[in-house]
């Protein structure tokens, strides 16, 4: 037990700001908050070998692997220790993982150049960085191993955190070489191993993060415990933007464990003994707000105000051949397809833990922007950024919705106005109504057909840029590169493609990063219209695709995979189909076959689901296929269930009784088939989400014949007698 | 109120509004924080503990409801028979991603088998849909299920 039983003391009580002090007696806790939270340590103690931001040896041989990237469940701490104890040889078993502090300068992501996880990129990203500092603080072990025996270090070898010289039979471990390797030069260009040596990367070891994750002991942002702490929630204006006008706290600060109530100019929140003190004293303010102009937003404005958007002309991300003549060629035919807001609901509800003292803020959450963060609380403590600690965490899940910092912001904002540390947690409906939402898009796509292939493909994406908000140096000359991305790089061999982006913007709604990114909106809308002209060829589905593949023969493979492990083309029973979608997205090659039944009622059943990918190495190939399991799955739950609507200003949706995930009665046995490879390794955690609608939508086309242009699933489309 | 609670076989003294639901008292008052906040609203499950043996939704039970009745909570669950398999086997066949939900998941799940020692996919799900997991481990819950009851179970390949 972390509990202490030291009373708190009156003084921070009333320092609280309380009215009646007789009222206070009654609400004396027992106990203080318990605590359960180190200290940041800091980041290079003396005496240690630390050759680079990412390895630390010190002299006992302890050996601790800084890992850059935010764990959310997608298994890179486990990935990244693999690679760094690969080059260095360390003993794998005695590593040790730790969360890396916030720095763009040591941390950053070598593909954004800041300290970001996101776009299924960690492992492609990081691959030749983490290699080169494995093998170069090997190479420092082995000359320090070399120097103190007079030998050649060519004659020396490490393995298993020890450098061994076979010729004469001695040893000393990395703990022993630790000072001596210290005092070394680091080398510029480290010999890598031939991955033909690899010893850890593709094994299927187990996960650093699982054993404490099975037993209660891994401490999330929200479990954060520190000393003299006291509880908070908020709510922000329930109209999207909207502002604080008035507020009654007569009786919300009356009731028992309540502390503080804290009024902002966007947000009201409330300090309680813990949280449940905390949120019954929220639900007890009477709140005016001043709605704003978002007042009057409606669902229906926002498709409108899209479908309008997506009649002009976009801007040119990608042309080859003559799209005009290419599409009088053959015969044409013209399609959209709709996909709606939706939300992250992130098992882990958003929070932040706030300790301020003079000249300095620490915070405690789980985020994948560490340093953005850092700069966030800075500015609303209005301290320098070096004067801010940030202490991440494990990530009760991510899926993009923690690559945005509001969560800090407001939590340093409220924690000014009050004299003790504040755990901030918002509510599970606070969440899903102040989230920053997946876009909206429409995908407006031409094509022609000759023979049996596409000679011509017209494709425009319209809808809000994310890039312009989050990382405006990836917003240029009118092109968002996420949202086209997997469209401007699609894979089928076409003579005359054009791609075009329409920027626009809702009214209301902030739009966010959200697992699958711009990818999961283009392979929804390409992989959708490749079925239906595979239709209008009449042709298989899958053979219309691999007879349009020679470009892409990673993809080709994967997709004749598929099919024989899928059972593809075998006999099926009445209104039950089979789906494919092929995808070339985040670096990964992955071909995906959903099987599904649609009953009477226009009910979706999903029965079967196979999956070959084509990842380059597979650094673990187990992590890789739990990743495609369950992105799967995060995909197929937006397909069938996922949208947020507006009325008033306001999101409709606000828990899981109205915003449903897939739930393991309606999950059906899903096999990951990985393709042995020695390409550069590819992106994995979003892919999975990417995957499944297209190939469910084509299940049900291929089980109904109703070809469904929108997401979510319209089960009165595709029912054939009514509910 | 003062009262008190028998958790994982001991006694802890607390101070709270029997209204405060369970939930909120482990996580807040006891700083046990292995069991999870999800919805508030029993859709979830993280929150999921048992009540002697039996799987209850702590975020809706009123800590004043508990009475002398034992809670055990994932902290606690290693000690029981059915609860050392299912930790078991969840890290056997590498069940958990973020991990945020798991530990209403294994609580559910050794409530299931030390009810039912052999459950068939029917009984899973009545036991676990009650359980969402945004990662969607759904398929290897279900193997881990059958793997600590012994009826087979399997790595995902």
């Amino acid at each position: 037990m972390m509990s202490t039983c030291a009373a708190l003391s009156r003084r921070v009580v009333l320092q609280n700001g309380l009215a009646g002090g007789l009222v206070l007696a009654f609400q004396w806790p027992l106990r203080a908050a318990p605590v359960n939270e180190p200290e940041q340590q800091p980041d290079q103690p003396d005496g240690q070998f630390a050759p680079n931001a990412f390895i630390r040896i010190d002299n006992a041989g302890k050996t601790t692997l800084v890992i850059p990237q935010a764990e959310m469940g997608q298994g890179v701490y486990t990935a990244i220790a693999m690679i760094l104890a690969e080059e260095l040889d360390a003993d794998y078993a005695q590593v040790v993982i730790k969360h890396a502090p916030a720095s763009d300068k040591l941390y950053a992501n070598p593909l954004f150049g800041i300290q970001v996880t996101g776009n299924s990129n960690s492992i492609r990203s990081f691959w030749d960085k983490l290699r080169g500092a494995g093998a170069s603080a090997r190479a420092m072990l082995i000359a320090a191993a070399a120097s103190q025996w007079q030998v050649d270090a060519e004659s020396c070898n490490a393995a298993n955190g020890k450098v061994t010289h076979a010729a004469s039979n001695r040893t000393l471990t990395f703990g022993e070489l630790a000072d001596a390797a210290a005092k070394l030069p680091v080398p510029d260009k480290p010999k890598l191993k031939d991955p033909k040596d690899f010893a850890l990367i593709g094994k299927s070891l187990k996960r650093h993060d699982t054993p404490d994750k099975s037993d209660g002991k891994t401490i999330y942002g929200i479990d954060a415990m520190v000393s003299d702490m006291k509880f908070a929630t908020l709510a922000q204006c329930p109209v999207l933007g909207g502002k604080v006008k008035h507020v009654d706290a007569s009786v919300a600060k009356q009731l028992p464990g309540v502390n503080q109530i804290v009024v902002l100019d966007d947000l009201v929140a409330v300090v309680g003994d813990n949280m449940w003190a905390a949120w019954r004293g929220l639900d007890a303010l009477k709140v005016t707000w001043d709605e704003g102009p978002n007042a009057k937003i409606n669902s229906t404005d926002i498709w409108n105000g899209l479908r309008v958007e997506s009649t002009k002309n976009g801007v040119v991300a990608k042309s080859e051949g003559d799209i005009d003549k290419g599409l009088t060629q053959g015969e044409r035919f013209d399609a959209d397809y709709e996909l709606p807001l939706l939300a992250h609901a992130a098992m882990e509800p958003m929070n932040c833990t706030v300790r301020l003292t003079p000249g300095a803020c620490e915070i405690w959450t789980g985020t994948q922007v560490q340093s953005r963060c850092q700069q966030y609380a800075a500015k609303a403590a209005g301290l320098p950024v070096d004067k801010v600690t940030v202490n991440n965490h494990y990530l009760g899940g991510g899926f993009g919705r923690r690559l945005e910092p509001d969560m800090v912001e407001s939590a340093v904002r409220i924690a000014k106005q009050v004299s003790s540390p504040i755990k901030v947690v918002w509510t599970r409906e606070e969440d899903m109504q102040h989230d920053v939402y997946r876009p909206a898009y429409r995908d407006t796509i031409s094509a022609s057909l000759l023979n049996g292939k596409i000679v011509a493909w017209k494709y425009k994406v319209t809808g809000s840029s994310i890039m312009a908000r989050w990382l405006p140096p990836a917003f240029q000359k009118g092109i968002d590169i996420d949202a086209v991305d997997s469209a401007v790089d699609m894979p089928y061999d076409i003579p005359n493609k054009r791609v075009e982006y329409v920027r626009a913007e809702p009214p209301a709604v902030i739009t966010g990063f959200w697992r699958g990114v711009g990818p999961n909106n283009n392979v929804f809308a390409i992989e959708s219209f490749m079925d239906e002209l595979a239709r209008k060829a009449n042709m298989d589905p899958v053979a219309f695709r691999l007879g349009m593949l020679e470009g892409t023969p990673r993809l080709k493979a994967a997709l004749k995979l598929v099919a024989e492990k899928s059972g593809w083309g075998s006999p099926l029973p009445a209104r039950v189909g089979r789906g494919v979608s092929a995808q070339p997205s985040f670096g990964s090659f992955i071909a995906t076959v959903v099987e599904a039944e649609v009953d009477d009622v226009g009910g979706v059943h999903l029965r079967r689901i196979t999956c070959a990918v084509d990842t380059g190495i597979a650094v673990n190939p187990d992590t890789i296929m739990a990743q495609l399991q369950g992105g799967l799955i995060f995909g197929l739950t937006a397909a069938l269930w996922g949208e947020v609507t507006l009325e008033k200003g306001r999101v409709q949706q606000s828990n899981f009784n109205d915003y449903r995930m897939l739930r393991i009665d309606e999950v059906p046995p899903i096999d990951v088939h990985v393709i042995k490879s020695a390409e550069h390794p590819g992106g994995i955690g979003e892919t999975g989400a990417t995957a499944g609608p297209p190939a469910l939508r084509n299940a049900i086309y291929a089980a109904t014949g109703v070809p469904l242009r929108r997401l979510p699933i319209d089960r009165a489309a595709i029912a054939v007698k009514k509910v | 109120m003062p009262s008190s609670i028998k958790i994982n076989g001991a006694s802890h003294d607390i101070d709270v509004d029997g209204d405060t639901p369970l939930l909120w008292v482990l996580r807040d008052v006891l700083g046990m924080t292995g069991t999870k906040y999800g919805c508030g609203i029993a859709q979830c499950g993280a929150c999921t503990v048992h009540i002697d043996g039996n799987p209850v939704r702590s975020c809706v039970l009123r800590v004043g409801a508990v009475g002398d009745r034992a809670v055990t909570t994932i902290e606690g669950v290693a000690a029981t028979e059915a609860g050392a398999k299912v930790q078991k086997s969840w890290l056997d066949l590498e069940v958990i991603q973020c991990g945020y939900c798991q530990s209403g998941q294994i609580m559910s799940a050794a409530a299931l088998l030390a009810n039912n020692p052999h459950p068939d996919d029917a009984d899973i799900n009545a036991a676990m849909a009650g359980n969402i997991c945004r990662c969607g481990t759904y398929v290897r819950i279900r193997e881990a299920i059958k793997s600590a009851a012994g009826n087979g179970g399997r790595r995902q390949s």
